[in-house]
């Protein structure tokens, strides 16, 4: 288990991979840019947990928050508007 | 349904036939799930009737939990604080059991409405509201709800002030939610018990505000 890497208020962009196995980054955070809302705790990976593995080494689990805007662009409703998803740290990068 | 003719079924002709809802077979995952339990029980790990009890206790679950929460940290700014800050802690404060429920709570405020959702599958706060409804889990609630809430809102009938932002909280992983409605005007001096009753499933989900005119008392 390692130590979170990103603290609140980080920016962070979700990874593009589209594993075939059960993950639980949804396809329309994928290449986006969000700010780390908190940190939830330290959870098993369900990347290895669904298919009889052990979900270690466990992940940092952060809610991210992502402008509305910066996930639909021209279709988003209004500024301001946001959506929290909860990200596995192993999707995470320091946004450039 | 073509309107010449007179509709008092007294008379016979075809209705296209609705099917039922698990007409489409057993797919491979329920065969699973039959073996798997058909197993368990023959190897004496537990019995058909511990699973209908299981399964009683599961259904027995309401949104009157969440009600509760949402009613003492009303009138209890220390338990709204402690509430926010640990759902589950505060679940339990007021005895009700969350099992291994992480429960966050997020409070609508004059500037920002919360809801909820979980566009991979369902997950929902069943320990504090019992079961989803339908549309929850259905795709178009969990595809549109991210992209347009607004929209999706006014289906539900609740129209946003001016001013107030959405944010949509998708339960993507380990982490359940409950959203703390804004105590609504007109509710001056009720007390907690009259205040659950006006705080239904959809406030807490997020699709509704509380409307102290719906109030049975």
């Amino acid at each position: 288990m390692s130590e979170p890497r990103f603290a609140p208020g980080a920016r962070v962009t979700v990874a593009t991979r589209r594993p075939a196995c059960h993950h639980r980054a949804p396809a329309y955070i994928k290449g986006r840019t969000g700010m780390v809302e908190r940190l939830c705790g330290t959870f098993g990976n369900p990347e290895t947990l669904a298919h009889g593995g052990d979900g270690l080494p466990a992940q940092p689990l952060y809610r991210v928050r992502f402008a509305a805007r910066e996930l639909w662009g021209d279709r988003a409703e209004r500024d301001g508007d946001a959506v929290e998803v909860e990200v596995y740290e192993h999707w995470l990068e320091a946004a450039s | 349904m073509s309107g010449d003719h007179e509709h008092g079924h007294d008379h016979a002709h075809p209705h296209p036939f609705q099917p039922d809802d698990d007409a489409g077979g057993l797919t491979e995952h329920m065969a699973l799930v039959a073996a798997v339990r058909e197993l368990l029980i023959e190897g004496g790990i537990y019995t058909a009737e511990d699973e209908r009890r299981a399964i009683e206790r599961m259904d027995a679950r309401s949104p009157a939990a969440g009600a509760r929460m949402v009613a003492r940290a009303w009138v209890d700014p220390a338990y709204r604080d402690r509430l926010l800050a640990d759902g589950s802690a505060a679940a339990r404060e007021l005895g009700i059991e969350v099992g291994p429920t992480r429960l966050i709570v997020v409070e609508d405020t004059a500037e920002v409405k919360n809801v909820i959702v979980c566009t991979l599958c369902s997950c929902y706060p069943r320990w504090v509201l019992g079961l989803p409804p339908a549309w929850y889990k259905a795709r178009a609630y969990r595809a549109r709800v991210v992209v347009e809430p607004r929209a999706v809102l006014a289906e539900f009938g609740t129209e946003l002030p001016e001013g107030m932002a959405v944010r949509v909280h998708d339960s993507t992983a380990d982490m359940r939610y409950m959203v703390l409605p804004a105590r609504p005007e007109g509710t001056e001096g009720w007390g907690e018990e009259a205040l659950a009753a006006i705080v239904s499933r959809d406030c807490m989900i997020g699709v509704a505000m509380p409307d102290p005119a719906q109030s049975a008392a």
